[in-house]
C-alpha cells in the first residue's frame, strides 16, 4: 500500500472524485493558481480547468451561498476554506442555507455540498487563527461533521463526503498536513458515522478524533510502558452522526473513559459523548468520565503558555491515572 | 427564480398553485412545502421556484451559485433573484455582485425598493440611496424602473434576461414601489413611521389599477372583461382559502422527515 501524506491522500481524493463525476468542482481563497494555501489543491486547476477549481474573493459568505446555491441547482461543490475560522463569517450559509433548505422545502432540494479545511490550532498563530469549532458545527440538525486523524481516513471520509446527498462539514488540521501513513488506492471510501478503534486495549477508554489521537496513542504508549495500562483508543472520526454504539461498546469493555478534544470544554464534543455514556453505560462505569480539552481561554500566542493551553499526553495519562484511581 | 419571505406574489407568477402556496401559510401537509416551510418558505422545485429565504440578503449568494451552475452546464438559464431595498445594506450584497461580476454569471438581481425595511425609512440608514449606483462598483450593467408600471417592469426584465442569457452578464435593477401594509402580522397598518396620508397617496399609484386603466383605454378589455377578472381572482382565493382550511396537518411522524437526503 503506497504512503501518503494526509495533505496528498486529501488530494488524491478530489482528484479521483472530480475525474468520476463531471458536477463535482472545487471553489475557495487560492485553490487554483496558488495551488493551494497549503496545497491540498495541487495540479487540479492544471488537470480540470478554471471552471472546476475556482479562485475566489476573500468573500467567505458570499462564495459559501454560491456552493449552496450550485448545490441547489444539481452541482456537487466542494468549498474549501482557508482555516474553518474563517468560516465563521460563513455560518449563516452553512446554517441557515445549506442546514436548513431540505428541511424548509419539504424534502424537495437536497443540498450535497461539501465544507472542508483547517480546524484548531497551529503553531504560535494567537487566538482568532487557533480555534476548534467541532462543537459548533456539530450542533447542527442537516449537517454531517466528519473529523479524519489519518491519511487514509482523510482520503475515505473526503470521498464519502463528497458522494453524501447531505451539506458535510470536513474538519482537517494544518498539524496533520504533512503526517504520512498508508492509503488504500482508489476506490477507498470510510463511512460517515462509524468510529474505529485505532489501538485495542483492556483498562481504559481514550475517546478522540482529529490531531487528539495522536495525542491519546501517544499517552496509550506512555501508559503500557509505564504504568503497565492498557488504553483502547477510540477514535470517533464522525462527530455527526456520532457512532454511539462503537463508544457504548468499548465502554461497556474497559469500564472507564477519558475524552479528549481539542475544543474548548463548555459544551464540547466530550459533553456529547459523556452524555451518551451516562446514558447508555451507566451500569458498566467503575469511574466519573474526565474530559481533556483545550484550557478555556483563547488561545495564547506565547510557546509557553500555548502548550499549556493545549491537550497533551501528559494531561491525558493524567487523566487515566485519576479514573483507574491511581493517585 | 429565487426569492426574500415577501415571495408570495412571485411564487404565484411562477406557476405554484394558490392552493398549494396558501395550504402552506396555513402550515398544511398539502402546501408546495409540505407544511414545514411556511410563508417565508415557499419551495416549488419542479417549477424552479427555489425559495423563499428568511435571512434579509441571505439567498443572494445562492442566486450567484445557481447563475453559476447554469453557466457551468452551459445552460441557457437565467436566474432571477428578487429583494428588498433593506438587502443592500448587508454584505452578501456586495460580495454576490461582485462575484457575480468577475465570474459573468447569467443572473439579474431585482432589487424591489418599497423604501421601507421593516419601520426604517432607506435614506435613515443608507448612505447611497439610489440602489442602482452599486452597480457601478462591480461593473455592472443596471436600470432604476418604475416599479408601479407593470410594462415597464417587464420591459425592464426582459432587456436583463436577454443581457444574461445572451452575454452572459448579471444586471442590478432597482425597481421603485411601495408597500401599502405594515411589515408584518405585528406592524399596523402605517406605523409611526410614515403617515396615513403618505400611503393613500401611493395607492393612487396602484400598478394593478393603473394598467387595468390603461388596458381600458387601449380598448384591449372592457370594464365587463375586468370584472370578470376580478371574479375569477377572488374565486380563486376563496378556493385557496377552502383548500387550505380542509387540508390536514402534517402526520406527527412528519417531524424527523427531510432532516437529511438518502
Amino acid at each position: 500500500m503506497p504512503t501518503l501524506t494526509y495533505r496528498d491522500a486529501l488530494n488524491q481524493a478530489l482528484r479521483e472524485e472530480m475525474q468520476r463525476d463531471p458536477n463535482v468542482f472545487l471553489m475557495g481563497e487560492e485553490v487554483g493558481v496558488y495551488q493551494g494555501a497549503y496545497k491540498v489543491s495541487r495540479g487540479l486547476l492544471e488537470e480540470f480547468g478554471p471552471m472546476r477549481v475556482v479562485d475566489t474573493p476573500i468573500a467567505e459568505l458570499g462564495f459559501a451561498g454560491i456552493g449552496v446555491g450550485a448545490a441547489m441547482a444539481g452541482l456537487r461543490p466542494v468549498i474549501e476554506f482557508m482555516t474553518w475560522n474563517f468560516a465563521v463569517l460563513a455560518l449563516d450559509q452553512i446554517v441557515n442555507s445549506a442546514a436548513k433548505i431540505l428541511y424548509e422545502s419539504g424534502g424537495q432540494i437536497p443540498i450535497p455540498i461539501v465544507f472542508r479545511g483547517p480546524n484548531g490550532a497551529a503553531l504560535q498563530l494567537a487566538a482568532q487563527h487557533s480555534q476548534a469549532w467541532d462543537a459548533w458545527l456539530s450542533h447542527i440538525p442537516g449537517l454531517k461533521v466528519v473529523a479524519p486523524a489519518t491519511p487514509a481516513d482523510a482520503k475515505g471520509l473526503l470521498k464519502s463526503a463528497i458522494r453524501d446527498a447531505n451539506p458535510v462539514i470536513v474538519l482537517e488540521g494544518e498539524m496533520l498536513y504533512n503526517v504520512k501513513g498508508e492509503v488504500p488506492e482508489g476506490e477507498h471510501l470510510v463511512p460517515i458515522g462509524q468510529a474505529e478503534v485505532k489501538r485495542p486495549g483492556g483498562d481504559v477508554t481514550v475517546i478522540c478524533h482529529s490531531k487528539t489521537v495522536a495525542v491519546a496513542l501517544k499517552a496509550a504508549e506512555q501508559l503500557a510502558e509505564h504504568e503497565g495500562v492498557s488504553a483502547e483508543v477510540l477514535d470517533l472520526r464522525s462527530l455527526r452522526p456520532l457512532d454511539e454504539a462503537a463508544i457504548v461498546g468499548s465502554v461497556a469493555r474497559t469500564n472507564r473513559a477519558v475524552v479528549v478534544e481539542e475544543g474548548w470544554p463548555h459544551c464540547g464534543i466530550g459533553a456529547q459523548v459523556v452524555d451518551v455514556i451516562q446514558r447508555d453505560a451507566f451500569d458498566q462505569l467503575d469511574a466519573p468520565v474526565l474530559r481533556v480539552t483545550q484550557a478555556d481561554v483563547p488561545m495564547p500566542y506565547n510557546k509557553q503558555l500555548e502548550r499549556l493551553a493545549k491537550p497533551s499526553p501528559d494531561r491525558v495519562v493524567a487523566a487515566v491515572r485519576r479514573v483507574l484511581y491511581l493517585d | 427564480m429565487i426569492s426574500s419571505y415577501r415571495e408570495h406574489g412571485q411564487a404565484l407568477a411562477r406557476g405554484v398553485p394558490a392552493n398549494a402556496v396558501m395550504a402552506e401559510l396555513y402550515g398544511k401537509a398539502t402546501g408546495c412545502s409540505s407544511g414545514k416551510g411556511g410563508s417565508m418558505h415557499l419551495f416549488d422545485a419542479g417549477r424552479r421556484f427555489l425559495g423563499g429565504h428568511g435571512i434579509v440578503g441571505g439567498h443572494i449568494p445562492l442566486a450567484a451559485g445557481i447563475g453559476f451552475a447554469i453557466r457551468y452546464k452551459k445552460g441557457d438559464q437565467v436566474c432571477i433573484c428578487y429583494f428588498g431595498e433593506a438587502a443592500v445594506n448587508i454584505g452578501a450584497f456586495h460580495e454576490t455582485l461582485n462575484m457575480a461580476s468577475v465570474y459573468k454569471l447569467p443572473v439579474v438581481f431585482c432589487c424591489e425598493n418599497n423604501r421601507y425595511g421593516m419601520g426604517t425609512a432607506f435614506e435613515r440608514v443608507a448612505a447611497v440611496t439610489d440602489v442602482v449606483e452599486h452597480a457601478c462598483s462591480y461593473d455592472m450593467a443596471a436600470e432604476l424602473v418604475n416599479g408601479m408600471d407593470p410594462l415597464a417592469v417587464y420591459a425592464a426584465t426582459e432587456r436583463a434576461v436577454d443581457r444574461a442569457r445572451k452575454g452572459g452578464h448579471p444586471t442590478l435593477l432597482e425597481v421603485r414601489t411601495y408597500r401599502y401594509m405594515g411589515h408584518s402580522m405585528s406592524d399596523p397598518l402605517h406605523g409611526v413611521y410614515r403617515t396615513k396620508e403618505e400611503v393613500e397617496e401611493q395607492k393612487k399609484r396602484d400598478p394593478i389599477s393603473q394598467l387595468a386603466l390603461k388596458l381600458t383605454e387601449d380598448g384591449a378589455l372592457d370594464q365587463a372583461a375586468l370584472d370578470a377578472l376580478d371574479a375569477e381572482v377572488r374565486a380563486e382565493v376563496e378556493e385557496a382559502v377552502h383548500f387550505a382550511d380542509e387540508s390536514p396537518d402534517p402526520d406527527p411522524a412528519e417531524l424527523g422527515t427531510h432532516v437529511l437526503a438518502d
